[in-house]
Protein backbone atom coordinates (compact mmCIF):
# COMPACT_ATOMS: atom_id res chain seq x y z
CA UNK A 1 0.00 0.00 0.00
CA UNK A 2 2.50 2.64 -1.20
CA UNK A 3 -0.42 4.79 -2.81
CA UNK A 4 -3.26 4.18 -0.31
CA UNK A 5 -3.58 8.34 0.22
CA UNK A 6 -3.43 8.66 -3.88
CA UNK A 7 -5.94 5.73 -3.84
CA UNK A 8 -8.49 6.78 -0.85
CA UNK A 9 -8.16 10.71 -2.10
CA UNK A 10 -9.40 9.64 -5.24
CA UNK A 11 -12.18 7.37 -4.30
CA UNK A 12 -13.27 10.25 -2.09
CA UNK A 13 -13.19 12.63 -5.02
CA UNK A 14 -14.43 9.90 -7.20
CA UNK A 15 -17.97 9.69 -4.84
CA UNK A 16 -18.26 13.36 -4.76
CA UNK A 17 -18.16 14.33 -8.07
CA UNK A 18 -20.68 11.12 -8.73
CA UNK A 19 -22.79 11.83 -6.60
CA UNK A 20 -23.07 15.78 -6.96
CA UNK A 21 -26.29 16.31 -8.87
CA UNK A 22 -27.53 14.47 -5.83
CA UNK A 23 -26.05 17.04 -3.11
CA UNK A 24 -26.62 19.89 -5.67
CA UNK A 25 -30.33 19.29 -5.08
CA UNK A 26 -30.53 18.21 -1.75
CA UNK A 27 -29.38 21.44 -0.83
CA UNK A 28 -30.84 24.02 -3.26
CA UNK A 29 -34.30 22.19 -3.40
CA UNK A 30 -37.15 24.02 -5.11
CA UNK A 31 -41.04 21.99 -4.83
CA UNK A 32 -41.81 20.42 -7.82
CA UNK A 33 -43.37 22.67 -10.77
CA UNK A 34 -46.90 22.64 -10.04
CA UNK A 35 -48.76 24.70 -12.88
CA UNK A 36 -51.25 27.51 -11.86
CA UNK A 37 -54.69 27.17 -13.45
CA UNK A 38 -57.03 29.91 -13.79
CA UNK A 39 -60.51 30.17 -12.30
CA UNK A 40 -63.20 30.32 -14.49
CA UNK A 41 -63.68 33.74 -16.43
CA UNK A 42 -67.47 34.15 -15.59
CA UNK A 43 -66.66 33.72 -11.75
CA UNK A 44 -68.31 30.41 -10.89
CA UNK A 45 -67.15 28.75 -7.65
CA UNK A 46 -68.82 25.39 -7.80
CA UNK A 47 -68.05 22.81 -10.52
CA UNK A 48 -70.10 19.52 -11.06
CA UNK A 49 -67.92 17.70 -8.93
CA UNK A 50 -65.95 18.80 -5.66
CA UNK A 51 -62.20 20.08 -7.25
CA UNK A 52 -60.11 17.27 -5.50
CA UNK A 53 -62.10 14.46 -7.65
CA UNK A 54 -62.32 16.55 -10.85
CA UNK A 55 -58.79 17.32 -10.40
CA UNK A 56 -58.11 13.32 -10.37
CA UNK A 57 -61.37 11.67 -12.87
CA UNK A 58 -62.79 14.23 -15.19
CA UNK A 59 -60.90 12.40 -17.78
CA UNK A 60 -63.55 9.37 -16.68
CA UNK A 61 -66.28 11.78 -16.25
CA UNK A 62 -66.09 13.12 -19.36
CA UNK A 63 -65.79 9.68 -20.99
CA UNK A 64 -68.70 8.31 -18.86
CA UNK A 65 -70.75 11.54 -20.23
CA UNK A 66 -69.94 11.03 -23.96
CA UNK A 67 -71.06 7.62 -23.69
CA UNK A 68 -74.31 8.18 -22.11
CA UNK A 69 -75.20 11.04 -24.51
CA UNK A 70 -74.19 9.50 -27.09
CA UNK A 71 -74.87 5.78 -26.91
CA UNK A 72 -77.89 6.30 -24.49
CA UNK A 73 -79.17 9.70 -25.34
CA UNK A 74 -79.05 10.57 -22.01
CA UNK A 75 -78.71 14.03 -21.44
CA UNK A 76 -78.89 14.98 -17.49
CA UNK A 77 -76.33 14.51 -14.64
CA UNK A 78 -76.92 15.03 -11.28
CA UNK A 79 -74.55 16.09 -8.98
CA UNK A 80 -73.60 13.76 -6.45
CA UNK A 81 -72.09 16.59 -4.26
CA UNK A 82 -75.19 19.33 -3.99
CA UNK A 83 -77.96 17.06 -5.97
CA UNK A 84 -78.04 20.00 -8.78
CA UNK A 85 -78.76 18.79 -12.37
CA UNK A 86 -76.08 19.45 -15.45
CA UNK A 87 -76.32 18.85 -19.15
CA UNK A 88 -73.97 16.50 -19.84
CA UNK A 89 -72.05 18.56 -22.66
CA UNK A 90 -68.09 19.46 -23.07
CA UNK A 91 -69.33 22.94 -24.97
CA UNK A 92 -72.37 23.46 -23.09
CA UNK A 93 -71.29 22.78 -19.59
CA UNK A 94 -67.90 22.51 -18.98
CA UNK A 95 -66.79 25.56 -21.32
CA UNK A 96 -69.28 27.62 -20.14
CA UNK A 97 -67.66 28.13 -17.13
CA UNK A 98 -63.94 27.31 -18.18
CA UNK A 99 -63.96 29.09 -21.15
CA UNK A 100 -60.68 30.05 -20.72
CA UNK A 101 -58.95 26.88 -22.40
CA UNK A 102 -55.15 28.23 -22.98
CA UNK A 103 -55.07 29.16 -19.22
CA UNK A 104 -57.02 25.92 -17.58
CA UNK A 105 -57.52 22.57 -20.15
CA UNK A 106 -53.70 23.36 -21.74
CA UNK A 107 -52.00 24.84 -18.96
CA UNK A 108 -51.97 21.22 -17.11
CA UNK A 109 -52.04 18.85 -20.30
CA UNK A 110 -48.99 20.80 -21.42
CA UNK A 111 -46.70 20.10 -18.31
CA UNK A 112 -47.78 16.62 -18.15
CA UNK A 113 -47.75 16.12 -21.55
CA UNK A 114 -51.02 14.73 -22.26
CA UNK A 115 -52.39 15.06 -25.20
CA UNK A 116 -56.48 14.48 -25.25
CA UNK A 117 -58.28 14.72 -28.62
CA UNK A 118 -61.34 16.31 -27.40
CA UNK A 119 -60.34 19.72 -29.57
CA UNK A 120 -59.78 17.47 -32.80
CA UNK A 121 -63.66 17.72 -33.31
CA UNK A 122 -65.23 19.74 -29.87
CA UNK A 123 -64.70 23.40 -31.06
CA UNK A 124 -63.21 25.54 -28.53
CA UNK A 125 -64.55 29.19 -26.91
CA UNK A 126 -63.66 32.01 -28.83
CA UNK A 127 -60.92 34.46 -27.02
CA UNK A 128 -62.61 37.06 -25.96
CA UNK A 129 -61.88 40.23 -28.05
CA UNK B 1 -43.27 -45.13 -56.97
CA UNK B 2 -41.95 -42.83 -54.63
CA UNK B 3 -42.68 -39.68 -56.72
CA UNK B 4 -45.85 -40.66 -57.12
CA UNK B 5 -46.54 -41.58 -53.92
CA UNK B 6 -45.75 -38.72 -52.90
CA UNK B 7 -47.87 -37.05 -55.89
CA UNK B 8 -50.96 -38.99 -53.97
CA UNK B 9 -50.71 -37.55 -50.78
CA UNK B 10 -49.96 -33.96 -51.82
CA UNK B 11 -52.90 -34.08 -54.27
CA UNK B 12 -55.10 -35.63 -50.88
CA UNK B 13 -53.96 -33.48 -48.53
CA UNK B 14 -54.97 -30.40 -50.51
CA UNK B 15 -58.25 -31.63 -51.45
CA UNK B 16 -58.88 -31.75 -47.54
CA UNK B 17 -57.93 -28.48 -47.15
CA UNK B 18 -59.89 -27.32 -50.04
CA UNK B 19 -62.78 -29.00 -48.78
CA UNK B 20 -63.00 -27.65 -45.31
CA UNK B 21 -61.99 -24.41 -46.54
CA UNK B 22 -64.76 -24.48 -48.76
CA UNK B 23 -67.33 -25.72 -46.44
CA UNK B 24 -66.46 -22.59 -43.61
CA UNK B 25 -67.14 -20.49 -46.42
CA UNK B 26 -70.23 -21.72 -47.14
CA UNK B 27 -71.02 -21.67 -43.26
CA UNK B 28 -69.63 -18.29 -43.51
CA UNK B 29 -71.72 -16.62 -45.58
CA UNK B 30 -75.32 -18.45 -44.89
CA UNK B 31 -78.04 -19.82 -46.72
CA UNK B 32 -79.31 -17.10 -49.52
CA UNK B 33 -82.27 -15.89 -48.64
CA UNK B 34 -81.40 -16.30 -44.31
CA UNK B 35 -80.83 -12.29 -43.64
CA UNK B 36 -84.64 -11.86 -45.03
CA UNK B 37 -86.13 -14.62 -43.56
CA UNK B 38 -84.44 -13.38 -40.74
CA UNK B 39 -86.17 -9.98 -40.66
CA UNK B 40 -89.05 -9.77 -37.38
CA UNK B 41 -92.40 -8.87 -39.04
CA UNK B 42 -92.37 -5.36 -37.58
CA UNK B 43 -89.86 -2.51 -37.11
CA UNK B 44 -88.10 -3.49 -34.02
CA UNK B 45 -88.52 -1.80 -30.68
CA UNK B 46 -91.55 0.09 -29.63
CA UNK B 47 -90.84 3.42 -28.36
CA UNK B 48 -91.62 6.19 -31.05
CA UNK B 49 -90.00 5.65 -34.80
CA UNK B 50 -89.54 8.75 -36.51
CA UNK B 51 -90.05 9.41 -40.05
CA UNK B 52 -89.96 12.61 -42.55
CA UNK B 53 -92.74 13.11 -45.01
CA UNK B 54 -91.01 15.86 -47.80
CA UNK B 55 -94.30 17.47 -49.52
CA UNK B 56 -92.61 17.76 -53.29
CA UNK B 57 -96.19 19.40 -54.26
CA UNK B 58 -94.74 22.33 -52.58
CA UNK B 59 -91.15 22.84 -53.66
CA UNK B 60 -90.51 24.79 -56.44
CA UNK B 61 -88.24 24.14 -59.54
CA UNK B 62 -85.70 26.63 -58.61
CA UNK B 63 -84.52 25.23 -55.94
CA UNK B 64 -84.89 27.88 -53.87
CA UNK B 65 -86.19 26.29 -50.53
CA UNK B 66 -83.87 22.75 -51.26
CA UNK B 67 -81.08 25.57 -50.89
CA UNK B 68 -82.29 26.83 -47.82
CA UNK B 69 -83.04 23.55 -45.87
CA UNK B 70 -79.06 22.41 -47.23
CA UNK B 71 -77.86 25.58 -45.75
CA UNK B 72 -79.52 25.43 -42.47
CA UNK B 73 -78.60 21.28 -42.25
CA UNK B 74 -74.85 22.35 -43.31
CA UNK B 75 -74.62 25.20 -40.68
CA UNK B 76 -75.89 23.61 -37.90
CA UNK B 77 -73.61 20.51 -38.11
CA UNK B 78 -70.47 22.11 -38.98
CA UNK B 79 -70.46 20.23 -42.62
CA UNK B 80 -67.37 21.54 -44.39
CA UNK B 81 -68.34 23.16 -48.30
CA UNK B 82 -65.89 21.71 -50.57
CA UNK B 83 -67.20 23.44 -53.16
CA UNK B 84 -66.42 21.66 -56.73
CA UNK B 85 -64.09 19.23 -55.02
CA UNK B 86 -67.04 15.85 -55.18
CA UNK B 87 -63.86 13.91 -54.05
CA UNK B 88 -63.94 15.14 -50.65
CA UNK B 89 -67.66 16.70 -50.67
CA UNK B 90 -69.44 15.99 -47.16
CA UNK B 91 -73.17 15.78 -47.06
CA UNK B 92 -75.74 15.51 -44.72
CA UNK B 93 -78.82 16.47 -46.57
CA UNK B 94 -78.53 17.21 -50.68
CA UNK B 95 -80.42 17.31 -53.73
CA UNK B 96 -80.88 15.77 -57.18
CA UNK B 97 -83.53 15.84 -59.78
CA UNK B 98 -86.44 13.67 -59.38
CA UNK B 99 -85.31 11.05 -61.93
CA UNK B 100 -82.13 10.43 -60.27
CA UNK B 101 -83.55 10.30 -56.64
CA UNK B 102 -86.05 7.09 -57.89
CA UNK B 103 -83.40 5.66 -60.41
CA UNK B 104 -84.88 2.71 -59.76
CA UNK B 105 -88.41 3.56 -61.62
CA UNK B 106 -88.85 3.31 -65.32
CA UNK B 107 -89.80 7.17 -65.65
CA UNK B 108 -90.42 7.02 -69.35
CA UNK B 109 -93.21 9.70 -69.82
CA UNK B 110 -92.57 11.28 -66.30
CA UNK B 111 -95.43 13.52 -65.07
CA UNK B 112 -94.04 17.14 -66.82
CA UNK B 113 -93.75 19.03 -63.21
CA UNK B 114 -91.62 15.99 -61.95
CA UNK B 115 -89.20 16.18 -64.49
CA UNK B 116 -85.93 17.30 -63.32
CA UNK B 117 -87.42 18.61 -59.76
CA UNK B 118 -84.89 19.18 -57.38
CA UNK B 119 -85.47 16.67 -54.58
CA UNK B 120 -83.70 16.31 -51.38
CA UNK B 121 -82.36 13.25 -49.90
CA UNK B 122 -81.04 12.54 -46.75
CA UNK B 123 -80.49 9.28 -44.44
CA UNK B 124 -83.39 7.63 -44.49
CA UNK B 125 -82.96 6.08 -41.34
CA UNK B 126 -84.23 2.70 -42.60
CA UNK B 127 -85.80 -0.02 -39.84
CA UNK B 128 -83.95 -2.50 -41.31
CA UNK B 129 -80.20 -0.41 -41.99
CA UNK B 130 -77.72 -2.17 -43.51
CA UNK B 131 -75.03 0.16 -42.83
CA UNK B 132 -75.16 -0.70 -38.72
CA UNK B 133 -74.45 -4.35 -39.30
CA UNK B 134 -71.51 -4.17 -41.26
CA UNK B 135 -69.41 -1.59 -38.87
CA UNK B 136 -67.24 -3.22 -37.10
CA UNK B 137 -66.65 -1.09 -33.92
CA UNK B 138 -70.79 -0.48 -33.18
CA UNK B 139 -70.21 3.05 -34.44
CA UNK B 140 -73.39 3.24 -36.06
CA UNK B 141 -76.47 1.53 -34.40
CA UNK B 142 -80.35 2.17 -34.83
CA UNK B 143 -81.68 3.75 -31.83
CA UNK B 144 -84.65 1.58 -30.73
CA UNK B 145 -86.45 4.58 -28.75
CA UNK B 146 -86.65 6.20 -31.59
CA UNK B 147 -85.35 4.53 -34.73
CA UNK B 148 -83.06 7.18 -35.85
CA UNK B 149 -79.78 5.46 -37.28
CA UNK B 150 -77.07 7.41 -34.94
CA UNK B 151 -73.27 7.58 -35.15
CA UNK B 152 -70.61 7.59 -32.62
CA UNK B 153 -67.77 9.81 -34.12
CA UNK B 154 -65.55 9.22 -31.55
CA UNK B 155 -65.83 5.37 -32.06
CA UNK B 156 -65.56 5.39 -35.71
CA UNK B 157 -62.51 4.02 -37.21
CA UNK B 158 -63.28 5.05 -40.92
CA UNK B 159 -63.47 1.63 -42.56
CA UNK B 160 -66.19 2.99 -44.78
CA UNK B 161 -68.34 -0.57 -44.75
CA UNK B 162 -70.78 1.28 -43.88
CA UNK B 163 -70.69 3.85 -46.66
CA UNK B 164 -70.55 0.37 -49.00
CA UNK B 165 -73.68 -0.69 -47.64
CA UNK B 166 -75.38 1.81 -47.60
CA UNK B 167 -78.06 2.15 -50.90
CA UNK B 168 -78.94 5.54 -50.54
CA UNK B 169 -75.08 7.74 -50.64
CA UNK B 170 -76.13 8.94 -47.63
CA UNK B 171 -72.90 8.72 -45.85
CA UNK B 172 -69.11 10.93 -46.07
CA UNK B 173 -65.97 10.24 -45.55
CA UNK B 174 -63.74 12.44 -43.95
CA UNK B 175 -60.49 12.17 -46.47
CA UNK B 176 -58.92 15.86 -45.26
CA UNK B 177 -59.55 17.62 -41.91
CA UNK B 178 -62.64 18.98 -42.28
CA UNK B 179 -61.25 22.27 -39.84
CA UNK B 180 -59.98 24.46 -42.79
CA UNK B 181 -62.84 24.18 -44.97
CA UNK B 182 -65.32 25.81 -42.28
CA UNK B 183 -65.76 29.48 -41.87
CA UNK B 184 -66.63 29.52 -38.54
CA UNK B 185 -67.39 26.31 -36.96
CA UNK B 186 -71.00 26.57 -34.50
CA UNK B 187 -69.17 25.80 -30.74
CA UNK B 188 -72.43 24.40 -30.01
CA UNK B 189 -71.92 21.21 -32.11
CA UNK B 190 -68.69 19.18 -32.63
CA UNK B 191 -66.85 19.19 -36.38
CA UNK B 192 -65.69 15.49 -37.02
CA UNK B 193 -61.77 14.70 -38.09
CA UNK B 194 -60.04 13.30 -40.70
CA UNK B 195 -60.91 9.65 -41.49
CA UNK B 196 -64.43 9.57 -39.83
CA UNK B 197 -67.70 8.93 -41.95
CA UNK B 198 -70.74 11.19 -40.86
CA UNK B 199 -74.46 11.66 -42.35
CA UNK B 200 -77.92 12.94 -41.27
CA UNK B 201 -78.67 12.03 -37.19
CA UNK B 202 -82.07 13.58 -37.67
CA UNK B 203 -80.87 16.00 -35.28
CA UNK B 204 -80.98 13.88 -32.15
CA UNK B 205 -79.58 17.04 -30.41
CA UNK B 206 -82.07 19.13 -31.73
CA UNK B 207 -85.08 16.47 -30.26
CA UNK B 208 -83.78 16.18 -27.27
CA UNK B 209 -84.30 19.85 -26.49
CA UNK B 210 -87.69 19.23 -27.74
CA UNK B 211 -86.37 20.88 -31.49
CA UNK B 212 -87.31 20.23 -34.51
CA UNK B 213 -84.97 19.27 -37.31
CA UNK B 214 -83.18 22.02 -39.33
CA UNK B 215 -84.45 21.11 -42.25
CA UNK B 216 -87.50 21.32 -41.28
CA UNK B 217 -87.17 24.14 -39.18
CA UNK B 218 -85.57 25.71 -42.42
CA UNK B 219 -89.43 25.32 -44.09
CA UNK B 220 -92.24 27.54 -43.26
CA UNK B 221 -95.09 26.03 -44.64
CA UNK B 222 -94.91 22.40 -43.76
CA UNK B 223 -92.85 21.59 -46.98
CA UNK B 224 -90.75 18.99 -44.80
CA UNK B 225 -93.03 17.37 -41.75
CA UNK B 226 -91.10 15.27 -39.32
CA UNK B 227 -92.87 13.28 -36.53
CA UNK B 228 -93.56 9.80 -34.64
CA UNK B 229 -95.05 7.19 -36.99
CA UNK B 230 -96.21 5.11 -34.45
CA UNK B 231 -98.76 7.77 -33.01
CA UNK B 232 -102.17 7.52 -35.05
CA UNK B 233 -102.51 11.08 -34.92
CA UNK B 234 -99.46 12.28 -35.42
CA UNK B 235 -99.01 14.65 -38.59
CA UNK B 236 -96.98 12.37 -40.78
CA UNK B 237 -99.35 9.64 -40.10
CA UNK B 238 -102.16 11.79 -41.37
CA UNK B 239 -100.22 13.11 -44.52
CA UNK B 240 -99.25 9.57 -45.11
CA UNK B 241 -103.05 8.08 -45.04
CA UNK B 242 -104.22 10.88 -47.16
CA UNK B 243 -101.67 11.57 -50.27
CA UNK B 244 -99.27 9.32 -51.98
CA UNK B 245 -96.28 8.88 -50.68
CA UNK B 246 -93.11 6.89 -52.13
CA UNK B 247 -89.56 6.02 -50.93
CA UNK B 248 -86.60 5.63 -52.58
CA UNK B 249 -85.84 1.94 -53.57
CA UNK B 250 -88.56 0.22 -51.11
CA UNK B 251 -87.41 -3.16 -52.73
CA UNK B 252 -84.29 -3.73 -51.05
CA UNK B 253 -85.98 -4.23 -47.91
CA UNK B 254 -84.47 -1.37 -45.95
CA UNK B 255 -87.45 -0.23 -44.89
CA UNK B 256 -86.54 3.83 -45.35
CA UNK B 257 -88.37 6.24 -43.72
CA UNK B 258 -88.20 9.59 -45.65
CA UNK B 259 -91.30 9.92 -47.31
CA UNK B 260 -92.27 12.02 -50.56
CA UNK B 261 -95.76 12.87 -51.63
CA UNK B 262 -96.10 13.27 -55.26
CA UNK B 263 -99.80 13.76 -56.14
CA UNK B 264 -100.17 16.67 -58.82
CA UNK B 265 -99.83 20.37 -57.96
CA UNK B 266 -103.53 20.52 -58.83
CA UNK B 267 -104.77 17.75 -56.69
CA UNK B 268 -103.07 20.28 -53.51
CA UNK B 269 -104.98 23.28 -54.97
CA UNK B 270 -108.46 21.60 -54.90
CA UNK B 271 -107.98 19.46 -51.56
CA UNK B 272 -106.55 22.40 -49.80
CA UNK B 273 -109.81 24.00 -49.34
CA UNK B 274 -111.51 20.74 -48.04
CA UNK B 275 -108.58 20.81 -45.76
CA UNK B 276 -108.86 24.52 -44.20
CA UNK B 277 -112.64 24.18 -43.60
CA UNK B 278 -112.96 21.80 -40.69
CA UNK B 279 -110.21 23.60 -39.09
CA UNK B 280 -111.85 27.03 -39.76
CA UNK B 281 -115.11 25.92 -38.25
CA UNK B 282 -113.38 24.75 -35.12
CA UNK B 283 -112.03 28.02 -34.93
CA UNK B 284 -115.50 29.81 -35.43
CA UNK B 285 -116.90 27.47 -32.26
CA UNK B 286 -113.94 28.30 -30.16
Amino acid sequence: MHDAAKIVGGLVLFAAVMTSPFWYNALTAAPAAVPALDPPPNGSKECVEPRAYMRANHMDLLNEWRDLVVRTGQRDYVSTTNGRAFDMSLSRTCLDCHSNKAEFCDRCHTFLAVNPPCWDCHVEPKEAP
Amino acid sequence: MDASRRGFLTIAGLSLVGAAGGSTLIAAIGEPGTAVESLPAEPPGGGRRLAMVIDLRKFGHDGELVERCIRACHRAHNVPDFGADRKNEIKWIWAEDFESTFRDEEFRYLRRDLQGKPTLLLCNHCDNPPCTRVCPTKATWRRPADGIVMMDWHRCIGCRYCIVACPYGSRSFNWTDPRPHLESPQADFPTRTRGVVEKCTFCEELLARGGQPACVEACADDEIVFGDLNDPGSKVRRLLAEHLAIRRQPGLGTRPEVYYIVEDPRTLAETAPAAVVPGAAENDHV
